[in-house]
């Protein structure tokens, strides 16, 4: 029996990363902290899950000493505001589980980071994204005809891990006339690890003026060819889309249905092929 | 939401219905003649054929429509023949009409037509108000008219009986020729046809309001139509200002037509007095130079067509103002328009003669989104009694009759025959209707001019056809088929009127395009190719119940992703193969090993508002946190804290959670509130109460902490088929799993031990028994059966099952009374005195209500109608809704007299809930009682005999309901000759049921063989006198107990009661303040307590188990108190489980007295 596409929203949803927390060596603690051991979900936003983790190592701390909690993976700050999937996928794929992050309760890294003094300014930051996207998919007309509470259900949801009350809400941020084929534009997002740009973002239709459907492989070539393997020669890159490796025919419009994130971008890791 | 038709006419005159659970339009078979127009409401289908005759078709429903004739019998005693038939000359007829006025022997009841069929023979009534009577049923009185008495007496000199016979409507399911009238006045036929208005009242039930509109441009109105008078009983004709050619009637009071002319006429003065209307009202064409063609109205709404086939969505249309205020032109370009239930929109578009659906009409966007173009796709079955090719010929839906193309083929070259019907050139020239039934073409036109004229068409043999077809057409039912009328069944067009329109066709057939639909049947078969549409010519949403949240398949392809689901390439796509490979490999590589990290401590905080525990009572702003542990033996357990602020310091209070016994939502017109119950809480009657900010913030604390029990007490699933259900009167399900022990003797488990959990939906009543068979009532009585899921409701899929959930839609009145009193200068005004009630109140008058300030049951519920007067309060009312009395409070009656002095009528709104839950419709009978047989099946496929009364009263035995099909099919029918209200069906299949009156009856030989008994012949009750002539509300029975309730709260047991007499001899007093009892398989008793002993505020609703039953004491002891107030309504019949037993006790423990209860307010939590 063919799996449903549905099956593929919640594997999308409930993903997990196992993941050890360990306190930076620098920190001044009282006792000795242990490890904290976490599943963090793919789909979610580091400062929005680590309550436990910040009350963990609040314990062998003096409260005098915790400043902002921060972490940090192989000297790299994770920027919470991405997902959390992307960030493994983009600093740590192919990393061994489970994925160790440091945490750091001090020189908070300015320049890098952004402050998360509480979880409104994730949501804050969520509901942005959310209305991003749909200006790009509906001229922002379907976020616009929500109403306030339908907002906080897509917030609730997300916060509370629920897949049923998320998606009661989000299958209207999916939905496009028939006649379309699609979105107006895919809201999509290429990171990439060898460069400073924080992400690659432009206009680009799920099908062509043709009405063919664009696929994968055709945004790559639009956007950032050298991901796209040539003819001929060993792959270079790894194109990860929520932990996994679409094949370049995979048509846009579908993933964007089924892989994005509940920010409704499709975020898009595009990471060297390990060398070993 | 219950699978319901829309219908719709080819231009070929093939009626067709497409289901709201189908994706295919299915052509209606028994319509053996073409139709022109059909108007559907939600019990049947109007028509009008081209025999110009009106044919109804009645849904099959389980509920026959059904007439019960009456006539009396009077007698007068006299000293040498006793009482006899010999009566003074004075005196009133021997058969006689309830008043003695009419004169009514046997044989003068006539069927009404041939649609109907006697059902019995006559019998006499043999219950008198309530109670059985002597033999023969005769009632005594001194004399004509005076009061009657059962009994006879010293000085009774009169008597009479009443006589009953029932007549059954027999023509279901096909379209039935409502027989034309006798009146001489309907020189036309009927060309429009448009039906509606069953929301004005509910009485008579089944109120129908139909509309037609003749050739000549009159209107007329169908008298008498009900559920038991169905074909209604005469026309009469509407005064008009001027002739019309179309009208639309919706559900409501709204009633508009459009003018020859091409304005509007809109009906005024419609109530539920006078459903016709009484004047007219003239609205212009949208478009100053273009005609209106078309109108289409719903509810609340307002659609139009004018001739260029423009598209006008009226503004500010209501009941108040039917008339609205502007136009606004819409999208797209309809010949024809239609708006069904909750004012959906269907169209057939001008370009391609499909029928679009109008997507996302709600009731705040009225005007809705897009078009959007429903299936074409038709049932390709093609050996369903299939029409030849020459019935097509006269398959013309046009409005004139095609006899006129038959009968009279050569008719076309005289003079039309000078008649009144002179006029109808005029109407057959109308653009708008040739339009409507044609597009013509003009290659096909010269043809068909070539073969001069359709009767000749009709003939023209087509080639190579012939053959092929014969077999066919010797079976199918024409009217043209040998050029003449053959079936006489069918046609009854007198040939006077047949020929006053040939004459009218063919003059028309020369000026304009009216007769050409017939090039459609040139070029077409019988069916539809493959690659070819339907082309619509009538659509009706009248009995299609979908609204904007409606999951329907009748789009080629939906909006959302699901349309990649059919199987398309996509889906065996390598790509598509990959992606689920990747993310299952995802799993194993990222989860599978680390499951183990999310054991831990769990904490959730927020913050709450707390109903403090000390005085004085109020909100105060507490947080709140549960924290969740893996307990002992690797379950989950946890412990919640508040912690609140008292007097400047903080201090907290904590519940472990394997002792909370249930979390239940309160009832609140504004806080979003929940109480916490635990053993001791119960016994306290002083839950922990908490109000969330918002309702979501509840769900997601109900949700945790629900699932947070469950873990701890390791109940998981479904219930089991043993459970105790109950439900709040906020309309909350829980369901309680027994334990083993719940009915032992002596030490029974405590009845505040018990743990409930929520399942989803809403419900008034919950019966289920020990096979796992469980049925629910809605508030709006729709009758409901468990599908096996759990959750649902606010657990959000947190606990829940991941199928069987369905929505679930309950609608309730909310009422306020409008009270007025007497004075002699100006009679009844809201000046009442200063002692008096609010002008505006609830039920009591203590609590000051009006129009304004009434808010919805709890913010879960959303108003879905206005205010309106109710009619149907008990007492009656007169014309306006008004019941008097002396003074208040006092009992009113619905009719003024001279002691009078005040007066109030109750208004009610309907608010509607929408919920979650394992519950599915069995439409379309609505319930008031259900009861399931209770003892066990022997296997999954034996049928469980399961009985129910409907909302009108009518006793009905479900067929086909067995563990596998817990649904069952269809509906069996049980006669009796009043109303009923209650009934249960025992362990050995004993029925007893009480009817609307208050007394009981218990029903003879019902076996699991034929579970309604012999015959279903109402012959089978016995009248069981009520106690001490005290009206019984409730029956209950158990494996051999019989249980009622009355309407005082008395609870009482059947004493008696054996195999070789089951009827039983007397009954005995058990307890007052009862408001339900359920007695189950054990012999159990368990009741909902109104009030305790001893209290006056502890008002009601308390589950209470009785104590010490056993087969020696069957009406047991003492009453233990369990979970309450609030509680509405408790089943215990799956409860089946024989406890152990300990038999060296057999010392009964000692009644406990009745505990007297903390009284605080807090003990009716849930808030009744």
């Amino acid at each position: 029996i063919m799996a449903d596409d549905k099956d593929v929203l919640r594997d999308v949803w409930f993903g997990r990363i196992p993941a050890c927390f360990t306190l930076n060596q620098d920190e001044v603690t009282e006792r000795e902290a242990e490890p904290y051991y976490l599943l963090l979900p793919r789909v979610s936003y580091l400062t929005l899950v680590t309550d436990k983790v910040k009350k963990h190592f609040h314990k062998a701390m003096r409260a005098e000493d915790a400043e902002e909690m921060w972490f940090e993976y192989e000297g790299t700050p994770l920027k919470w505001h991405n997902p959390i999937g992307v960030l493994f996928d983009l600093h740590a794929s192919n990393t061994v589980l489970p994925w160790s992050i440091t945490v750091h309760f001090k020189n908070f890294p300015e320049r890098e980071l952004l402050h998360c003094p509480s979880n409104s300014v994730i949501e804050a930051h969520f509901m942005s994204g959310i209305k991003e996207a749909d200006a790009l998919k509906h001229k922002s007309q379907v976020v616009n005809d929500m109403q306030k509470k339908d907002h906080k259900q897509l917030w609730m949801g997300l916060q509370n891990d629920k897949f049923d009350q998320f998606w009661a809400i989000n299958r209207k941020l999916m939905e496009y006339p028939t006649d379309e084929g699609g979105f107006r534009y895919i809201p999509f997002r290429i990171y990439q690890t060898t460069s400073d740009r924080p992400f690659i973002q432009k206009l680009f239709r799920p099908t062509s003026p043709e009405g063919t459907a664009h696929t994968l492989g055709d945004l790559l070539r639009e956007m950032y060819p050298v991901a796209l393997p040539t003819d001929g020669e060993p792959k270079r890159y790894q194109v990860v889309i929520q932990g996994i490796e679409p094949l370049p025919e995979t048509p846009l419009q579908w993933l964007s249905e089924h892989l994005s994130h509940p920010d409704n971008f499709l975020h898009i890791c595009v990471t060297p092929v390990p060398s070993d | 939401m219950p699978v319901s038709l829309l219908w719709a006419v080819d231009v070929y005159g093939r009626v067709y219905s497409l289901s709201t659970a189908g994706q295919v339009w299915e052509q209606c078979r028994d319509a053996q003649m073409e139709f022109k127009r059909v108007t559907a409401a939600q019990q049947c289908c109007w028509g009008i054929a081209c025999d110009n005759n009106i044919y109804l078709n009645i849904h099959a429903s389980d509920l026959p429509v059904r007439y019960q004739e009456e006539t009396y019998e009077n007698q007068r005693w006299n000293p040498v023949d006793g009482f006899s038939e010999r009566l003074l000359p004075s005196d009133r007829w021997q058969w006689s009409d309830v008043t003695g006025l009419q004169h009514q022997p046997l044989d003068n009841f006539r069927l009404p037509s041939i649609s109907w069929e006697w059902e019995g023979d006559w019998h006499a009534d043999e219950n008198f108000e309530g109670e059985p009577t002597e033999k023969g049923g005769w009632t005594y009185s001194m004399d004509f008219p005076a009061t009657y008495t059962k009994d006879k007496k010293w000085n009774s000199c009169v008597r009479r009986r009443r006589w009953l016979r029932y007549r059954r409507y027999k023509a279901m399911d096909t379209w039935a020729k409502v027989i034309p009238p006798q009146q001489t006045m309907l020189p036309d036929p009927f060309s429009d046809i448009s039906c509606g208005g069953w929301e004005i009242s509910d009485e008579p039930s089944g109120r129908l309001s139909l509309w037609a509109v003749s050739l000549q441009g009159k209107m007329w109105f169908r008298e008498g139509i009900n559920h038991h008078n169905p074909e209604g009983s005469l026309w009469e004709e509407v005064p008009l200002p001027a002739e019309v050619v179309q009208i639309s009637c919706g559900p409501g009071d709204l009633i508009w037509a459009v003018l020859w002319e091409g304005q509007f006429i809109v009906r005024e003065g419609i109530s539920r007095d006078c459903p016709k209307g009484t004047s007219w009202a003239v609205v212009d064409s949208p478009s100053p130079d273009v005609a209106a063609t078309h109108v289409a109205v719903g509810m609340n709404v307002v659609w139009a067509l004018t001739k260029d086939n423009k598209v006008w969505f009226r503004r500010g249309v209501n009941s108040h103002n039917p008339c609205g205020s502007g136009w606004i032109n819409m999208v797209g370009e309809m010949i024809m328009l239609n708006v069904g239930l909750n004012d959906q929109v269907l169209a057939i578009s001008c370009e391609d003669r499909a029928v679009y659906f109008r997507q996302g009409v709600t009731s705040s966007e009225l005007s809705g989104k897009t078009w959007r173009s429903v299936v074409s796709d038709v049932e390709s079955d093609t050996d369903k009694g299939s029409l030849d090719g020459a019935s097509h010929l006269v398959a013309s839906i046009s409005p004139i009759s095609p006899e006129s193309f038959v009968d009279a083929p050569t008719d076309h070259s005289e003079e039309p025959i000078d008649t009144p019907k002179a006029r109808i050139p005029k109407v057959t020239s109308d653009s708008f209707i040739s339009e409507l039934v044609s597009d013509r073409e003009p290659g096909k036109t010269t043809r068909e001019d070539g073969l001069s004229g359709p009767a000749v068409l009709e003939e023209e043999p087509i080639p190579g056809e012939e053959e092929v077809e014969a077999p066919s057409a010797g079976v199918a039912i024409s009217s043209s088929q040998s050029g003449r009328p053959i079936d006489p069944q069918w046609s009854n067009v007198d040939l006077e009127e047949a020929q006053g329109q040939t004459g009218a066709v063919v003059d028309s057939a020369d000026t304009c395009s009216l007769s050409s639909v017939a090039t459609y049947t040139l070029a077409i078969e019988d069916q539809y190719g493959a690659d070819e549409h339907p082309l619509w010519a009538w659509v009706s949403g009248g009995g299609c119940s979908v609204d904007s949240h409606s999951q329907l398949n009748w789009f080629n392809c939906s909006m959302n992703a699901s349309c990649d689901l059919s199987v398309t390439p996509a889906q065996t796509a390598a790509w598509r193969k990959q992606i689920f490979e990747q993310l299952s490999e995802r799993t194993k590589r990222e989860m599978d090993n680390f499951r183990h990290y999310e054991q831990s401590v769990w904490v959730k905080k927020g913050t709450m508002q707390w109903w403090r525990d000390w005085k004085p009572h109020k909100w105060i702003d507490v947080h709140f946190a549960l924290e969740q542990f893996s307990g002992p033996e690797g379950n989950k357990d946890g412990i919640l804290f508040i912690y609140y602020n008292f007097y400047e310091e903080k201090k907290y209070l904590h519940a472990f959670i394997n002792e909370v016994t249930i979390l239940v939502p309160v009832l609140n017109d504004s806080k979003h509130s929940f109480a916490i119950y635990t053993p001791e809480r119960t016994k306290q009657r002083w839950p922990i109460r908490l109000a969330a900010a918002t309702e979501l913030e509840m769900h997601d604390w109900l949700a945790l902490l629900s699932d947070s029990c469950c873990n701890s007490r390791g109940i998981q699933g479904p219930p089991s088929k043993q459970a105790a259900w109950s439900v709040t009167c906020k309309g909350d399900i829980f369901v309680c799993e027994p334990s083993p022990s719940l009915e032992a003797m002596p030490y029974p488990t405590p009845c505040d031990q018990m743990f409930w959990r929520q399942v989803g939906g809403h419900l008034r009543v919950v019966e289920c028994n020990s096979v796992g068979i469980v049925w629910g009532i809605g508030y709006d009585h729709t009758a409901w059966v468990h599908t096996g899921g759990y959750g649902g409701g606010f657990s959000q899929g947190l606990a829940s099952s991941t199928d069987n959930l369905y929505t679930q839609v309950d609608v309730k009145s909310v009422y306020i009374y409008e009270n007025q009193r007497w004075n002699p200068v100006s009679g009844y005004t809201n000046r009442g005195l200063p002692t008096d009630r609010y002008m505006w109140s609830d039920a009591s008058g203590l609590h000051e209500c009006t129009k304004t300030n009434m808010k919805p049951p709890s913010p879960q519920w959303t108003w879905v109608s206005e205010w309106a007067i109710d009619y149907s309060i008990s007492g009656g009312t007169d014309r306006e809704g008004w019941q008097y009395a002396a003074d208040f409070p006092a009992s009113y009656h619905g009719y003024k007299t001279l002691k009078d002095f005040v007066r109030r009528r109750r208004w009610a709104r309907k608010s509607k809930l929408t919920s979650t839950g394992p519950w599915q419709e069995i439409p379309p009978i609505s319930l008031i009682d259900v009861t399931i047989l209770p003892c066990a099946a022997q296997s999954s496929v034996d049928v469980v005999p399961l009985w129910a009364i409907s909302n009108k009263g009518d006793v009905l035995c479900r067929l086909g309901v067995t563990t596998l099909t817990p649904a069952g099919f269809s509906w069996l029918h049980v006669g009796t000759d009043q109303p009923f209200k209650s009934i249960s069906v025992g362990a050995a299949s004993q029925v007893w049921a009480i009817a609307k009156d208050g007394s009981a009856f218990y029903r003879g030989s019902v076996s699991p063989q034929s579970p309604a008994g012999p015959g279903a012949k109402m012959y089978c009750w016995y009248h069981i006198p009520s106690p001490g002539k005290q009206k019984l509300k409730q029956v209950s029975v158990g494996r051999t107990s019989v249980y009622t309730v009355d309407e005082n709260g008395n609870l009482w047991y059947r004493h008696g009661v054996t195999p070789s007499y089951p009827q039983g001899s007397s009954w005995e007093h058990i307890s007052n303040n009862v408001r339900k009892v359920s007695a189950g398989p054990l012999d159990q008793v368990w009741i909902i307590a109104d009030k305790v002993q001893g209290s006056q505020s502890l008002s009601c609703g308390t589950v209470c188990h009785r104590l010490g039953v056993q087969p020696v004491e069957p009406k047991g002891q003492s009453w233990d108190y369990g979970i309450g107030g609030g509680w509405d309504h408790i089943t215990v019949r799956g409860n089946s489980m024989e406890p152990p037993r300990l038999p060296s006790l057999t010392a009964p423990a000692p009644p406990s007295p009745l505990p007297v209860r903390n009284m605080e307010v807090n003990g009716n939590a849930v808030g009744c």
